[in-house]
């Protein structure tokens, strides 16, 4: 293969490769995808490290989130400031941990934070409500979606204290069929 | 130092759970300066992973080595990071470690290790991520070097470096590895239009080629390629050439498309092959080898598939039977993060939608009789229909098998009847599927299930037809052994007769020999049985793309030219699109793989055609489902172990191991063709081996070890062992579903007595009041929170914790203690419901009622 690429020294690839699931190559075509996204914005040469934020509305357009209903909090979750606008670190994280070859226990630690709008360490009604209606694009009564997320919490709060935190989630989610 | 190393890990356990009230606790610590932020902020991640408690720990004995070595440049450890601070003395502290020291310094260095390469399991931020991995790489990097005195010393270096000269080139490896992953792009776009159960089957006809292609190369390398190159060449002997007979249509085209002529006599077929011993200047044993690939192409296949059903058993935690989540799995893993198209989220959405209100509906009224009747009566109709279809199937191909054998018997029958079995079967396989599924639809199942019923039912069709197709050859390999008996006298007369008639003529010179293609020469049972899998499956091929072809991809250039102008909608309409056919593609490989594994002994070459199979079908149907195909009204994920497809391929191998076992060890092989001509049965050919080319004692401990005496224990002492295992598991199994009960009685028991707390707090407040006062001021659940929050603090009492939650067996519940303590009051509610306790009598309860007045509950107090 010829070294021609400069966009990162080897030790910072060595390091990506550490910190991420991705392999070498990997790791450059996510950088190219995260440069299609603003090619005037984002710099070939990542030796020194620039400080290149991209805003959600890029993030966001990407297709592999263009049709996910959760995309704004995923993109939420993985940025630094919280909003959405990510650096290529956040970018690199968020893809690691969407990966395949991620641990179930980590993406149910991020599953849990996607879940939970309001940042508050739990999962409560509004948090599930939210995640209900986005789910099925508001085509549920509001009665049903309080149903529906009424038996959520019977089912998977196990400490009665009306709210999922995160271990009531880990234990409901991992043993899920679906879950990938 | 163990035991410190249990006890800590034991308090992670539990530190584990209570990471939320410790995070508020150590953000409230945030004030108290720099040093103890950190700390703070370092506990908090601890308690997200467990691994990261050694970090911590680590680099608190860190700090205390430090402090030994260098006393007085302690000024400069506020700073923390001691990796770079201490690296100015190295040299001295070297000098100073004495031997516990150094066994502490090579703990941390492997802990750092340990750290590196979990690095990525940790859900911190990149940056982070990227700080600590340089700190501890620096760390690793510097202390390594002072571990070990004089030799050791540089031996303990040299053997760092050869590890990490190992880590690099194994990351090298993987890299090219997953460089060498074919089709990666492919399958992830099918995966983004489709959904991943789509997906799953090109992920299977990737893997199957893989298996393929394995396949192919011990065929190719060690049995056509050395008869190719080293055995005698073509027109050499009889079985190497065309008959006079066939001599003059051997070439036309209609006769090499039913694999008779020249492709007949060539190294794809068993017949070529020749008996001699050794070929060539490597004196390479052929007939050896060919015997050896035969039974090894059905070793790796099975070694292969069982391997991967281990492994996708291992991956698999989940046992989908639990119903206890319906909603929260409804909820949280519907989605299918791997759909990038707008048509197919939407189809994804009205999906969710109708799953949702479904359940609501159950949920809603769950005694609705009727419909449970009309289902059930549906589903057994369904089925009453399936069989009858499987019925009239295997009628069907009787039929034809018992017309076929008259057809052989009789001269001058057209093309249709010689092919009639195998368009039949070919017509069966392309019809019944879709009328299955059609009959499906009356049961409403699951996608998911109903795909496996249709899988089920698929599959006992093609298994009915492969069987009947193998009686039939069956009958015809008999007919074939008598007929041969008749043949070989007639060639040894021949032979004579020929060597007489030219020794009468001139005695002195020797014999011309008689031309090759002269010779009268046996049927070849063998040869046919491998031109009738080769044609078995040249014929599946044809129909499998014309199917594509004309039912997806003619019917989608249909629908979408000829809307413009027709009277309703051919899209939303009666034809619309196809949708892609997973369980009949599905089955069709596996059954493919089937008559490929059957075949590949009598036909070497078969392989060959089946990774040409698969390679442009591969391409094909790609291009297919992307250009004609519309995704899945109920898009649907596949599970990640898709272990059934595997278990249909054991099976099916195992099915196809049984008529070439039985074939190879009972019929005597063919006189005049094949590596095994001449021998009474083919695996004589490996006790000749054994007696002519090793030594005497390896065939006497081979007589041994075959005698049966002593493979009927070894058989017995297997099925023991298979026994135990077995019982093993099961006992397991049952333990497991005993401790889920009860954790489930557990939450239900809570779960009333919270109810019971809230109907009946009101009555009982006036009681309370008599017996607890000092309690009575706070309200429960803000005890119960501060309780939560005020644990970690007093960090023994925690560990003493951890150790009843382990000693309890099921640590969910265990780190949980302060949260599972009733209140007082919740005790004194305990008479009023005597049902709820009763199942309870008997399991052990380290942590349940405290039994007797709880004088002074204040803050603070252990709760034991």
């Amino acid at each position: 293969m010829g070294n021609k690429q400069t966009i990162f020294t080897p030790e910072q690839l060595d390091a990506y490769q550490d910190c991420t699931f991705f392999t070498r190559k990997e790791i450059l075509r996510l950088f190219y995808r995260y440069r299609d996204l603003a090619p005037q914005l984002v710099p070939l040469d990542y030796t020194d490290k620039p400080d290149v934020t991209l805003p959600y509305e890029l993030i966001g357009s990407m297709p592999e989130l263009k049709d996910n209903p959760f995309r704004q909090r995923i993109a939420e979750v993985f940025s630094a400031d919280g909003d959405g606008n990510m650096t290529l670190d956040d970018f690199l994280d968020m893809f690691s941990v969407l990966s395949e070859m991620a641990p179930r226990d980590l993406k149910a630690y991020y599953a849990f934070k996607i879940y939970d709008f309001n940042n508050d360490d739990y999962i409560c009604k509004s948090d599930l409500a939210k995640t209900v209606n986005k789910l099925t694009r508001n085509e549920l009564t509001p009665e049903e979606v309080s149903l529906v997320c009424e038996k959520v919490i019977y089912e998977a709060d196990a400490d009665n204290d009306g709210k999922l935190s995160l271990e009531d989630f880990q234990h409901m989610i991992i043993r899920a069929p679906d879950f990938l | 130092e163990k035991d410190k190393e249990d006890e800590s890990s034991e308090e992670d356990n539990c530190s584990q759970q209570n990471t939320a009230s410790r995070r508020k606790n150590y953000q409230k610590k945030n004030s108290d300066g720099k040093k103890a932020g950190e700390e703070g902020s370092q506990q908090r991640e601890r308690g997200k992973k467990a691994p990261t408690k050694d970090q911590k720990e680590s680099e608190n004995k860190e700090k205390k080595t430090n402090k030994k070595g260098k006393e007085g440049e302690n000024k400069q450890k506020k700073d923390r990071k001691n990796s770079t601070s201490s690296s100015s003395s190295n040299s001295s502290d070297e000098e100073s470690l004495s031997e516990e020291e150094l066994a502490m310094l090579m703990e941390q260095v492997e802990q750092k290790k340990k750290l590196i390469s979990t690095m990525r399991n940790k859900p911190w931020r990149m940056v982070k991520k990227l700080s600590v991995l340089r700190e501890a790489q620096a760390f690793v990097e510097k202390f390594e070097g002072a571990l070990g005195k004089g030799k050791g010393k540089k031996l303990y270096a040299y053997k760092m470096m050869m590890a990490k000269k190992w880590v690099k080139f194994k990351r090298d490896f993987d890299n090219f590895k997953t460089q060498c992953i074919p089709w990666e792009m492919k399958i992830k776009e099918v995966e983004s239009h489709f959904g991943s159960s789509v997906a799953s089957y090109f992920i299977f006809l990737r893997w199957m080629y893989g298996v393929n292609l394995v396949l192919f190369g011990l065929i190719f390398g060690l049995v056509i390629i050395p008869e190719v190159l080293m055995g005698m060449p073509y027109g050499s002997m009889p079985r190497k050439t065309v008959p006079r007979a066939e001599q003059a249509r051997a070439m036309d085209f209609s006769v090499l498309w039913d694999f008779e002529g020249y492709i007949k006599y060539s190294a794809l077929f068993y017949g070529y092959y020749n008996n001699q011993r050794t070929i060539g200047w490597l004196k390479y044993r052929l007939p050896m080898a060919y015997f050896m690939v035969g039974i090894s192409v059905f070793g790796y296949s099975l070694m292969v598939v069982i391997r991967t059903m281990a492994r996708n058993a291992n991956e698999s935690t989940a046992d989908g039977d639990d119903d206890n989540f319906t909603f929260s799995w409804k909820m949280f893993t519907s989605w299918d993060y791997l759909i990038g198209n707008p048509e197919t989220a939407d189809n994804k959405f009205a999906s969710i939608t109708t799953s949702f209100k479904e359940s609501i509906v159950d949920e809603q009224e769950s005694n609705k009789d009727e419909n449970i009747h009309l289902r059930r009566f549906l589903r057994v109709l369904a089925n009453v229909l399936i069989i009858c279809c499987l019925c009239g199937s295997g009628y069907l191909i009787y039929f034809v098998v018992k017309r076929s054998q008259t057809f052989s018997k009789m001269q001058n029958v057209g093309w249709y009847e010689r092919n009639e079995v195998e368009i039949v079967m070919s017509l069966l396989g392309m019809f019944c599927p879709p009328l299955f599924e059609t009959i499906a639809a009356l049961e409403n199942y699951h996608p998911r299930i109903g795909l496996k019923w249709q899988l089920g039912r698929i599959f006992a069709l093609f298994l009915g037809n492969l069987y009947t197709f193998l009686l039939a050859l069956m009958d015809d390999v008999n007919e074939k052994l008598a007929e041969e008996d008749v043949v070989k006298n007639i060639t040894h007369w021949t032979l004579l007769g020929h060597h007489n008639l030219s020794a009468g003529n001139n005695s002195a010179a020797t014999p011309p020999p008689l031309d090759p293609a002269d010779v009268p020469r046996g049927p070849c049972w063998e040869t046919t049985v491998g031109i009738e899998f080769v044609r078995l499956t040249v014929s599946d091929i044809l129909v499998t793309f014309i199917t594509i072809l004309v039912g997806d991809f003619i019917r989608a250039c249909f629908v979408r030219f000829v809307n413009y102008c027709w009277c309703w909608d051919l899209e939303a309409g009666f034809p619309s699109y196809a949708e892609f056919d997973i369980s009949g593609n599905v089955l069709g490989l596996v059954f493919n793989q089937g008559m490929i594994w059957m075949g590949s002994f009598y036909a070497p070459g078969l392989v060959g055609i089946n990774v040409l199979r698969l390679l442009t079908s591969m391409y094909f149907q790609c291009w297919a489902v992307m250009s004609s195909n519309v995704p899945h009204a109920r898009v649907f994920k596949a599970s990640k172990s898709n272990n059934f497809y595997m278990g249909l391929l054991l099976l099916i191998l195992f099915l196809s191991l049984l008529p070439v076992a039985y074939t190879i060890m009972t019929l005597p092989p063919s006189f005049d063709c094949g590596p095994f001509s001449g021998k009474k049965r083919m695996y004589d050919v490996i006790q000749e081996t054994i007696e002519l080319d090793f030594p005497l004692f390896v065939a006497k401990i081979f007589s041994y070890v075959a005698n049966p005496g002593l493979i009927i224990p070894a058989i017995l002492l297997m099925v023991l062992a298979i026994y135990y295992l077995n019982a093993v598991a099961e006992a397991y199994q049952r333990a497991n579903a005993e401790l889920k009960k009860k954790m489930q009685m557990q939450r239900e028991e809570e779960k009333n007595k919270r109810n019971n707390k809230a109907s009946t707090n009101p009555m009982l407040q006036d009681l309370e009041d008599l017996f607890t006062p000092s309690t009575k001021s706070e309200s429960h659940p803000k005890q119960a929170e501060d309780k939560k929050i005020e644990s970690p603090n007093r960090t023994s009492p925690v560990g003493k914790q951890g150790k009843a939650a382990a000693l309890d067996g099921s640590p969910m519940t265990g780190g949980r203690g302060p949260a599972f303590t009733p209140p007082p009051h919740v005790f004194m509610t305990q008479p009023l419901t005597p049902g709820v306790r009763a199942p309870y009598l008997g399991q052990p309860r380290p942590r349940g009622y405290p039994l007797g007045p709880v004088p002074g509950r204040g803050r603070g107090q252990p709760r034991y």
